[in-house]
């Protein structure tokens, strides 16, 4: 009978305790709450809606049957009508399109005479899950694209071979290899989560400690003690970097097309600004517990909604917003155009700005939420 | 009269709607050792948090160093060593380094031998290579000594220095203390230990917040106009609940196997003790009161 009233004493303990520690009930509550919404809304295996750019060199009729059926299709979102080829391939390494559809010269000539023409898809394979659904819906559109025109003396073209033939190209992962995704992908995945987790801690194990007080009794002021605990973190994170990239390169093949000083520009911003998440976490946080707590709240959605476990495009706008405010979401873009597209500055920049502005916001926070004092 | 080295009015601190500390005027002369006494909670360390500048003063006017308290806080803090009252060093390092880290953010010239120098004063030197978490609680304190006075600071303030030192730890960490006091250093130190009051130029008793009592010891004591009686024997422990009750007497507490019983009121105190003199094994004989009794009588007129 004693020890139920021992284990009795100890569950009143545990309850007490646990009442009492707010933001673990927080993460109890919210994180399964955050995977449902997630999981259940946000991420969607057979992405539709996806970006694409026309290109159109034929003025026919058919060629517009063509388009029009694009736009039908559940599939494709018509960004972009040009009679520019290369217009169109420039809007997909910049990553704005994630499909080109290329309409040749002479098509509905061609499909009047029985001369099966090609019509061109090129995709961007970086992702090769993200486009697989759309290319095959693409290759059906050769049977049924131009079934309301072939009617009277061109039935017979409605009959038999195609009229024209789908032809894919896809660029910068021909051989849709995941890992070309996956690797690179896993650099902004594993930086995000070791850096903020190593710099979460930063004040927080002080004031558990006790030196924090000793901290501000010294004549140091906020913005040294905040680059006194960044900058050793960027010299683990290079380091990590330089290990997963050697791995990525030599152990998994993917390739490195683009400019290795401007990938290790990035990476250096990247870092601080995961790093400056990390160090407003511990600026806010209590303690150690609810510190990791916060990084748990930023890592989860960096994985899920970055564009890395799930295809970016393929998610609602509210969750493509949510990614958009995330730095991994950006640098995933950056890592993947410099690696397989052979990006250069132009291409990245637009991603580049807001992983700068994301810096500003976060070191603006921290040095704000400092307390120079014990208050 | 020498200069101030602290001089603080209405200095005054609230937390949520609880006023820690109620409008108090420190002033202290250079180079003299303050103590700064009171139970726990009374605003001791509130106080000293104010005066470096670790919390923001509610309400209060005065100077530091000659420096404005509330709006030169950085500069006071170069000119003061503050010792935490909990160990505040990093355990992760060793003497050495822990002493290193503190020299280069006051930026010493000359660091090495600064160092060297601490280290011999405070007899560290063999020591130099352990790890703070590894000191024992007296070495800890040696060390948190050794780097808040490694800077040459004007003004020491230590926040209960001593406590849970053992004793010849304690006298050698004062003797040190008023060696740095002949050499014009301003002291405010906080403690418990009356023998370490009776050590210091003057003292400063809060009580709740408030001030409640300043001056020598010998002064504090005389301004409390208290009688006490000491009372010896054998069963005397019996007697103790008794006397409580009795009017006139403010309090009796032991003091070692000793019971203190005083008052205010002569009159009734004598009249109240007159009932237990003559019985077998007691002895009752009027002394001064020692620093504690009047403690504890401005507590007992504070409940």
């Amino acid at each position: 009978m004693s020890a139920f009233l021992r284990i009795f004493a100890l569950l009143v303990k545990e309850f007490l305790q646990l009442r009492r520690d707010r933001p673990t009930m927080g993460m109890i509550l919210g994180v399964p709450l955050m995977q449902l919404l997630i999981f259940a809304s946000a991420i969607n295996m057979n992405p539709k809606d996806l970006p694409t750019a026309i290109s159109v060199a034929d003025p026919g009729p058919l060629s517009h049957s063509i388009v029009a059926a694009l736009h039908n299709s559940s599939y494709f979102r018509i960004v972009a009508e040009t009679n520019d080829p290369n217009a169109a391939r420039r809007m997909l390494q910049d990553g704005r399109v994630l499909f080109v559809v290329e309409v040749p010269v002479n098509f509905t000539r061609d499909i009047v005479r029985g001369v099966q023409p090609d019509l061109l898809i090129e995709a961007d394979a970086t992702d090769p899950a993200a486009g697989s659904y759309a290319i095959a819906a693409f290759n059906n559109l050769a049977t049924t694209a131009l079934r309301n025109d072939l009617v009277g003396p061109f039935a017979a073209r409605a009959q038999g071979p195609a009229p024209f033939n789908t032809v894919q190209h896809l660029l910068y992962n021909p051989a849709s290899i995941t890992q070309y995704n996956i690797v690179p992908g896993l650099l902004a995945v594993i930086l995000t989560m070791t850096m903020v987790l190593l710099t979460c801690l930063a004040l927080t194990r002080e004031r558990e400690r006790g030196t924090y007080e000793n901290l501000l009794a010294m004549p140091t002021t906020p913005l040294e003690i905040m680059i006194g605990k960044i900058a050793p973190n960027i010299v683990i994170g290079a380091i990590q970097s330089c290990i997963i990239l050697f791995v990525a390169h030599y152990l998994f093949q993917v390739p490195m097309l683009g400019s290795f000083e401007l990938l290790a520009v990035t990476l250096a911003i990247f870092i601080t600004a995961n790093l400056a998440v990390g160090y407003a976490f511990s600026t806010i946080a209590q303690n150690q517990l609810q510190a990791m707590q916060m990084t748990m709240f930023f890592v989860l959605p960096s994985i899920l909604l970055s564009g890395f476990a799930f295809p970016f495009l393929g998610m609602p706008n509210w969750a493509q917003w949510i990614g958009e405010a995330l730095p991994a979401t950006h640098f995933l873009r950056i890592v993947r155009g410099i690696l397989l597209k052979d990006n250069g500055f132009p291409e990245i920049s637009p991603d580049l700005w807001p992983l700068l502005v994301f810096i500003l916001v976060t070191g603006t926070v921290a040095l704000g939420r400092f307390r120079r004092t014990l208050d | 009269m020498s200069e101030l080295a602290i001089d603080v009015r209405g200095l005054t601190k609230r937390f949520g709607g609880k006023v820690a500390v109620d409008h108090i005027d420190i002033a202290v002369p250079q180079g003299q050792v303050w103590g700064f006494l009171g139970p726990n909670g009374s605003g001791k360390t509130t106080t000293i948090r104010m005066l470096c500048g670790l919390l923001k003063a509610d309400e209060g006017v005065g100077t530091c160093l000659g420096l404005d308290f509330r709006k030169e806080a950085d500069a006071i803090k170069r000119q003061v060593g503050y010792m935490t009252q909990k160990f505040s060093f990093w355990e992760d390092l060793t003497i050495r380094q822990n002493l290193e880290l503190v020299a280069r953010v006051y930026g010493l010239s000359k660091r090495s031998a600064e160092i060297d120098a601490t280290l011999e004063r405070l007899g560290l030197v063999a020591r130099q290579k352990q790890l703070a978490g590894e000191l024992s609680g007296g070495w800890k304190q040696r060390l948190a000594l050794a780097a808040c006075m490694l800077h040459k600071p004007k003004l020491l303030l230590l926040d209960e220095p001593t406590a849970g030192v053992d004793p010849r730890a304690r006298r050698d960490f004062w003797d040190e203390i008023h060696a740095l006091s002949e050499q014009g250093l301003t002291v405010l130190v906080s403690t418990h230990y009356m023998d370490e009051a009776e050590r210091c130029d003057r003292i400063v008793y809060i009580l709740n917040g408030k001030l409640v009592a300043r001056g020598s010891v010998a002064g504090v004591i005389e301004q409390s106009a208290l009688i006490t009686f000491l009372i010896r024997g054998d069963n005397v422990r019996r007697l103790a609940e008794s006397l409580r009750h009795e009017p006139g007497v403010e309090y009796a507490a032991f003091f070692g196997a000793v019971l203190h019983v005083s008052g205010n009121d002569r009159a009734a105190l004598e009249r109240a003790l007159s009932r237990y003199r003559g019985q077998p094994g007691i002895t009752i004989e009027e002394a001064t009161p020692s620093l504690e009794d009047v403690f504890i009588h401005l507590q007992e007129q504070a409940a």
